[in-house]
């Protein structure tokens, strides 16, 4: 209980006092995370789209896949990421591994299933209501999927903040691909991890309550930019 | 585009018939009523000639080919399918998706606002709306492309008098402007107001068409006259 004080109090310290090392971690979490979000969204949007307005022959195979890599262990991913960027992986002339590039790679394989499983959730609510319009009105395939990611733009933030979140959180994978060096490829959860393994309880519950708040703002800044809950219907 | 003709068109659905065989020709001129009772196969002989509905069997043919035919149509629902968006979103739309300017767009759609009485309403969502206010919008959004032929499917089914009016004064005058429509409804005394022909329907058969006095004059069989006197045909 002591210790959880002692963090609250630290935390609140290094915030107040803009401890440069605790900005540099926190903004490159949210480089990492946010640029992989990008990436994810840019993929997973116009692909969840795509399968809910096309009818081809392995389509629910395909939504299994999908739903199944939700689930994707990030431990798994990173595995996989440093094999192919390691040295004498297939990618390994890039020299990636221990960048925050690998970690970004990493972080969008992880995320990018949950986007876009999440968002084919909810535009294939919202087709079955438009189905028949659309198709009366005469639209193509791309207007189709414009109007589906248009109209259910609340519901793809939501699959953004949870992208987010599963992004922010993660451990395992970016510690393997970016491998925690200071002043490189440090970022709060794995300082968290760093300061609980030698001991620093207090410094580690200090970064996880402004991770945990970092988080906590994105949240509110994107319903607050959003205008959800306010008036309509959505 | 006229005149377009139906020959043999059948619509099954896992073997069971919900339609035809209907031989028939529409051509350009006034308003076509589609009468008959529940499960009589209105919608799906309006859905059938719109091109949401597979052919079972048999061919439609309009006199240009169906991708033009298909840009001068347009159909209204039993329930209204409004976009997630503001009445003037909605009403612009079928204009946008035709790649006229959005300048242009919203001119024309103040205008349909107007007529169809909800100038005051344009930015409210179109959802919120009540259900006469929503169909009025529906039958606008239709029209506002100038279509040749609207396909209407009980389009008063479930509103009010006033409702009912507003609608059917801007069907009569669209259909005064040059546009064929083909409505299906329950509503014999709105079929005397509005059709210069009728198409009666008995189970899946189209048992007559021809001018409105001929059909009210002399019904084709027992169905129709049970039906023009207002007892539950079964």
């Amino acid at each position: 209980m002591n210790e959880i004080l002692q963090g609250l109090v630290q935390a609140f310290w290094l915030v107040i006092s803009l401890d440069t090392e605790l900005i540099a971690i926190s903004l490159r979490s949210l480089y990492v995370t946010l640029t992989a979000l990008l990436i994810s969204t840019l993929v997973a949007f116009p692909l969840a789209a795509l399968i809910v307005v096309t009818r081809f022959r392995f389509r629910r195979v395909v939504i299994a896949i999908l739903n199944a890599l939700m689930g994707l262990p990030p431990v798994v991913v990173g595995l996989l990421v440093y094999i192919i960027f390691s040295r004498s992986g297939p990618l390994g002339v890039l020299g990636l591994l221990y960048t925050t590039s690998a970690m970004i790679i990493a972080q969008t394989v992880i995320i990018t299933p949950l986007i876009a499983s999440v968002a084919h959730q909810s535009m294939r609510e919202l087709w079955a209501d438009y189905r028949d319009l659309l198709i009366s009105i005469n639209t193509s395939k791309p207007q189709r999927i414009g109007t589906l990611m248009w109209d259910s733009k609340r519901a793809l933030i939501t699959a953004c903040l949870a992208g987010f979140g599963r992004g922010i959180g993660e451990v395992g994978a970016i510690m393997i691909v970016g491998g925690n060096i200071d002043n490189a490829t440090r970022v709060l959860t794995t300082a968290i991890s760093l300061e609980t393994s030698r001991g620093d309880f207090s410094l580690a519950l200090a970064l996880g309550f402004v991770l945990i708040s970092l988080a906590l703002s994105v949240s509110f800044a994107t319903h607050w930019f959003g205008k959800t809950e306010r008036g309509g219907l959505w | 585009m006229f005149p377009l003709s139906i020959s043999r068109v059948e619509i099954s659905v896992k073997s069971k018939k919900l339609l035809g065989p209907i031989n028939l020709v529409i051509n350009e001129k006034g308003i076509t009523v589609v009468l008959g009772a529940n499960g009589s196969g209105k919608t799906t002989l309006l859905e059938a000639l719109h091109g949401l509905r597979k052919l079972s069997r048999g061919k439609l043919e309009w006199s240009v080919p169906n991708s033009q035919a298909a840009q001068q149509q347009s159909f209204v629902f039993q329930s209204p399918i409004m976009l997630r968006r503001s009445v003037i979103e909605n009403l612009i739309y079928p204009l946008i998706v035709r790649r006229i300017s959005k300048s242009i767009a919203v001119e024309e759609a103040k205008l349909w606002a107007q007529k169809i009485g909800l100038e005051n309403k344009m930015s409210q969502q179109a959802p919120l709306l009540s259900g006469g206010e929503m169909q009025a919008v529906a039958v606008a959004r239709a029209l506002i492309t100038k279509p040749k032929m609207l396909f209407l499917d009980e389009p008063t089914a479930s509103l009010d008098g006033l409702a009912k009016k507003t609608i059917e004064e801007i069907l009569i005058i669209a259909a005064k402007g040059g546009t064929k429509i083909i409505m299906s409804t329950h509503d014999l005394g709105q079929a005397k107001r509005l059709a210069n022909d009728i198409i009666y329907l008995h189970k899946g058969i189209l048992e007559s068409h021809g001018p409105k006095e001929d059909f009210l004059n002399s019904p084709p069989s027992d169905a129709a006259r049970q039906f023009l006197a207002g007892d539950i045909v079964i």
